[in-house]
């Protein structure tokens, strides 16, 4: 149940080779995560879980060729992560929409990066917004959406740009439960529907197990990884019913003893 | 609720205007003598005058021209220039105590130097003019385009965005709520180029009719070209203000939003 050794003869798409990322900060070297290896299989949604600032956000980055990784090396679809690897595409906590463009241009501007004719953009964007359940809000500007809405305008604009690959570094972190479980539900059954291949970061145990079809489990700093474990759950999975199955409630009882010595020492 | 506080308010400023009018009138002659500060009937008159012979216009027109040109000119060059050194790190770093330099140096200083160079004409003017507006657009387009978010530019270069795309697509709009506190900045100091322009070496426009008048202790008359420079800047600043709105339809909906913190 611990190893990622499973996947005998797959090639994975993304691979982690005794990864470790220093940086520098006021000229004092800071280790950031050490030690990792880390197999992401296509068409997988890893989850990525442990207490903040041992590492979760730097592994996203140098995944995304956004960090250059200090030790080790970072491979995707066997070749080494080269800077900005258009591959994958990102989201974090912080939607990072332009201010200055309403829902429909937030969607169209990959589409636009992309080159599509105009009338193809609008019939995309639509059919995008309807997938997220953003019909009618087109021409708002994303201050005047409410949280979750701008969380579906982000993921929108993430499928248009249509990436084989999604991180996403605790998309939902700021959502409230309610809406936080909605997201859960769709962005998995999007990715199963889509095939998407995901790592997706959260401090959150019972979102990781939720989503995940593997979770690793992170401690310390510097960061590594404690533990990776299957999830035990089938992939069309009822996350909304989720509490009251046996397997989930097992195994967030031992990704929590397994945490559980990272909660004494502080933050 | 809202509109009624609003009405208020107007009412309250209209009261607050004509207090101070009639304050003015009737302490003329009385507090102090109508010499120095004129009165509002005789300003309201002579600036009647001045608008029916067609004075205050021809004269208006001539500080508009120089203010609007010199405000175009500065403000274009402004903000090239800004954007360029906001991109071109290295560039912008051997000159920022250059640039700094120049900047803290009251540019009405350079008048002098101008009217040797480029004679009394208007564009002497102009080109004073668009000095002082060049500073303060190119500041703020500069910092506009150094404060654009990295996270929104490398969200964009994971999507395969080229320089063109970042430069279009982010720092650009980004930046452009710092160009427009740069060109609304400008305004006050556009018409300050060009009326001390003319007040230095020249025979039209309103400085020179302030000028003028205090030449031959027309009090009446410096107010009531004072009066057209101030009705100029008010107009301009709505113009500026107006463009503004139409072209950041995102900010009008952010203050028209409920405030919430
Ligand atoms: N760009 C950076 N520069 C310097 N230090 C960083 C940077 N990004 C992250 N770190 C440091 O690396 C460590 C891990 O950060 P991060 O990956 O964000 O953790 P997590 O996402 O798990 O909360 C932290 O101690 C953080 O301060
Ligand atoms: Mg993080």
């Amino acid at each position: 149940m611990t190893e990622q050794a499973g996947s005998k003869g797959h090639v994975p798409l993304i691979e982690f080779r005794g990864v470790g990322k220093r940086f520098t900060v006021k000229g004092e070297p800071l280790q950031a995560v050490r030690d990792i290896d880390l197999k992401v299989r296509e068409g997988e949604i890893l989850t990525l879980v442990g207490p903040s600032g041992c590492g979760k956000s730097t592994l996203l980055n140098m995944a995304a060729g956004l960090f250059e990784a200090t030790e080790g090396e970072v491979i995707y679809r066997g070749a080494p992560v080269k800077p900005y690897n258009n591959s994958v595409g990102y989201m974090t906590q912080s939607d990072h929409l332009l201010p200055w463009r309403d829902v429909i241009g937030n969607i169209a501007i990959p589409l636009e990066i992309k080159g599509l004719p105009k009338a193809q953009v609008v019939a995309r964007v639509e059919e995008l917004m309807e997938t997220v359940g953003l019909t009618g809000f087109g021409r708002s500007y994303p201050n005047q959406l409410s949280g979750g809405m701008r969380k579906r305008c982000a993921l929108a604009r993430l499928l248009a740009y249509d990436p084989e690959t999604l991180l996403m570094d605790e998309p939902f972190a700021a959502l409230d439960a309610m809406l936080r479980m909605r997201m859960q539900i769709e962005i998995r059954a999007l990715c199963r529907r889509l095939g998407k291949t995901v790592m997706f970061v959260t401090h959150d145990l019972d979102e990781a197990v939720a989503i995940g079809d593997r979770c690793v489990v992170f401690t310390g700093r510097p960061g590594t990884i404690e533990r990776v474990v299957d999830v035990p759950l089938p992939p069309d999975r009822d996350i909304l019913q989720l509490r009251k199955d046996r397997d989930y409630q097992e195994i967030t009882a031992t990704l929590w003893d397994v945490l559980a010595p990272a909660v004494g020492m502080g933050d | 609720m809202e509109e009624l506080s609003k009405t208020r308010i107007w009412v309250l400023r209209a009261m607050f205007l004509a207090f101070v009018i009639i304050g003015w009138e009737l302490s003329s002659g009385r507090l102090a003598s109508e010499f120095f500060i004129s009165r509002p009937s005789a300003i309201a008159q002579m600036f009647w005058e001045w608008t029916l012979s067609g004075k205050i216009f021809y004269h208006g027109a001539i500080t508009l021209l120089e203010a609007l040109s010199g405000f175009l000119l500065g403000g274009l060059i402004g903000m090239v220039i800004g954007v360029w050194l906001g991109r071109a790190q290295l560039v912008a770093e051997v000159l920022d105590p250059f640039i700094m330099m120049f900047y803290s140096l009251p540019k009405v200083a350079l008048a002098p130097l101008f009217v040797l160079w480029f004679g009394i004409g208007i564009d002497m003017k102009i080109l004073l003019t668009a000095t002082i507006v060049f500073f303060l657009v190119f500041l703020n387009t500069y910092t506009g385009v150094r404060a654009v978010s990295r996270e929104q530019i490398a969200i964009l270069r994971l999507m395969g965005a080229n320089e063109r795309h970042v430069l279009f697509k982010v720092v650009l709009p980004s930046a452009v709520t710092w160009v427009f506190t740069g060109l609304r900045l400008s305004v006050p100091y556009a018409l300050i180029g060009a009326i001390v322009g003319e007040l230095i070496a020249s025979n039209r426009g309103l400085g020179y009719l302030l000028a003028d008048s205090a030449g031959q202790f027309d009090t009446t008359g410096v107010f009531t070209a004072l009066i057209g420079i101030m009705a100029m800047a008010f107009c301009l600043n709505a113009a500026v203000k107006l463009i503004e709105i139409r072209a950041m339809p995102w900010r009008e909906t952010n203050s028209k939003r409920e405030m919430s913190i």
